[in-house]
């Protein structure tokens, strides 16, 4: 599914945050995880995560470090911080008014066609 | 599968080559997109592809360079020069040929210089009275301005919003009756830039002035810019004095030419020319100005620092004479120009090291000596009770002190690690109005509470 770039966008850095709160990851396993979590619905193109996860370490709400991973390769692993906590709250009490709206909606508009 | 490893080895390679070619991707970010790179061809390869196959769909992945570019700039500083750069057929506003804009960068330092001569033809005389200390920069700002709206594409009905401050100014400052040589005069010439000169910010920022970034930018231009203006300065007294010392060779007084021609024109058209220069030479000021800010902290720091002993030593208090006064209040000008060009030129990404320490040292003495002067203008204002001067001074520093104190909480806590840089940076751009607020008090408000005095 061809899903437009701005909700894309807005949807990114609750997604990013929500994943980093499960456990410390890195880039390539963010967007995999992205992938499963939407069945593959959701494409992110890779190169538009390193952008996001900048800006986040810049507000503060994540950390980032250089480690080698088993395989010998090093890899940038971000941590989600105090802060960071606090802002994934914030957006997902927002997106939880988005989504009853939308839901409300949703079925008063019968029949549906998704 | 040598041989495939190889060729992976050869297309990432030449891959990070290309990625090095865009300014706006540091090598660090090339590292972290290789290492992603290097994962997806890996598990491509896993899944049954060749080496060649995994390299060119992690590729495709990754999208277009163009827009990946785009997106870091953005993230990195949104330096609007690297949007520039970065952006290919430039939908961006500012796209102006080259040749156009030295064009009107000329004819707008051309019409400064002219601007300044033009009440000359009314018998207005150069040192005379205030007038022209008063006008100054009503001189060249609104043109700066218009520069500016021109260069980002500004639509007609801001631009008319962005004019109204310099009617306004030009208006106020004339039609003030000043009492001939009073203080508020004086101050009120004095504070009339600094409240104007946040107008042509609104008009640097270009619709960005709202986003702190787009405020940063400017600090960073403000900045560039005086270093611009001082080595122009320096260049033309050089050739100031070498046209009077020839012209004096051959018999001919150029003395007079050059007061009232060469430099009150040449100081003008400077603004403009230094403007154009700082957007137009962005790479080499840039390596310049962070350059200078390191050199110079320390410096500070370190003055500041030999003051407070001396006067805790000596036991001295600060000497209240006007010109005191001013050099003092000049001095944390400084040093909060310091701080505000540090914190604009920093990446905000990287962890405290040495020359924060240095910096929040600067801020923490700047802090003590402007809670000193305090005392001291509040003792000579409960003496003698409140003058134009007096009442300037402790305006101003009552806006460093609340300023300075709370840099220096926010610059604690980011040392501690309990802060992040970002929160110092929306501080001081979200305090640059009350600068511009200030200074328009003194110039509107002090004459009338001073009985003009």
């Amino acid at each position: 599914m061809n899903i437009g770039k701005d909700l894309v966008a807005a949807s990114a850095t609750p997604l990013v945050l929500a994943i980093l709160a499960e456990g410390d990851s890195y880039g390539y396993a963010i967007i995999k995880r992205v992938g499963d979590l939407s069945g593959g619905q959701l494409q992110w193109t890779d190169g538009m995560l390193y952008p996001v996860l900048h800006r986040l370490e810049r507000l503060g709400y994540v950390e980032a470090r250089w480690a080698t991973a088993e395989s010998g390769r090093r890899r940038r692993y971000y941590r989600i911080t105090g802060p960071g906590r606090e802002h994934l709250a914030t957006q997902r009490r927002h997106w939880r008014v988005v989504d009853a709206t939308l839901r409300g909606i949703w079925l008063e508009m019968a029949p549906a066609t998704a | 599968m040598t041989d495939d490893a190889d060729t992976i080895e050869a297309q990432v390679a030449q891959w990070r080559a290309w990625l090095h070619r865009r300014p706006a991707i540091r090598p660090p970010d090339i590292d972290e997109l290789e290492s992603h790179l290097r994962d997806e061809i890996a598990a491509l390869v896993d899944a049954g592809l060749s080496g060649d196959e995994a390299f060119l769909v992690a590729v495709k992945r990754m999208g277009s360079l163009d827009a990946v570019s785009r997106e870091f700039a953005r993230e990195h500083s949104e330096r609007l020069w690297k949007q520039l750069v970065v952006a290919p057929g430039g939908e961006i506003a500012g796209a102006r040929s080259p040749r156009t804009e030295i064009g009107v960068v000329l004819g707008l330092a051309v019409a400064a210089a002219l601007a300044v001569k033009v009440p000359e033809l009314f018998g207005r005389r150069l040192g005379e009275d205030a007038f022209y200390a008063l006008n100054a920069s009503l001189f060249v700002l609104p043109l700066l301005t218009g520069y500016f709206a021109w260069k980002r594409g500004i639509d007609r009905k801001p631009c008319l919003w962005l004019a109204l401050p310099f009617a306004a100014a030009a208006v106020a400052i004339n039609a003030i009756p000043f009492a001939r040589g009073g203080h508020t005069e004086t101050l009120a010439a004095l504070h009339l830039p600094i409240a104007l000169w946040l107008a042509v910010g609104v008009a640097y920022a270009g619709g960005r002035w709202w986003s702190g970034s787009g405020r940063m930018d400017f600090v960073r231009f403000s900045g560039e810019l005086f270093i611009y203006y001082v080595l122009m300065a320096l260049g033309g007294g050089v050739l100031t004095m070498f046209t009077v010392a020839a012209f004096g060779a051959i018999g001919l007084d150029a003395e007079r030419l050059a007061e009232r021609w060469i430099l009150p024109c040449g100081a003008m058209g400077a603004v403009l020319v230094g403007a154009w220069l700082v957007e137009a030479k962005q790479s080499v000021i840039e390596n310049m100005a962070p350059v200078l800010t390191r050199l110079f902290t320390p410096l500070f720091a370190a003055v500041l620092l030999a003051l407070l002993a001396s006067m805790a030593w000596t036991r001295n208090g600060i000497d209240l004479e006007r010109e005191v006064l001013i050099g003092f209040d000049l001095l944390l000008a400084v040093v909060l120009g310091l701080l505000l060009y540090a914190i604009s030129a920093r990446d905000p990404r990287t962890p405290p090291e040495l020359f924060d320490r240095v910096l929040f040292v600067l801020v923490a003495s700047a802090l003590v000596a402007d809670g000193v002067a305090l005392a001291a203008i509040a003792t000579r204002i409960s003496e003698f009770g409140f003058s134009p001067n007096r009442m300037a001074a402790l305006g101003e520093n009552l806006v460093l002190l609340v300023n300075l104190a709370w840099s220096a909480w926010l610059y604690a806590r980011f040392l501690g690690g309990r802060g992040p840089f970002a929160a110092l940076e929306r501080w001081q751009t979200a305090y640059l109005p009350v600068y511009a607020v200030w200074a328009g008090l003194v110039v509107v408000a002090f004459p009338p509470l001073f009985g003009f005095a």
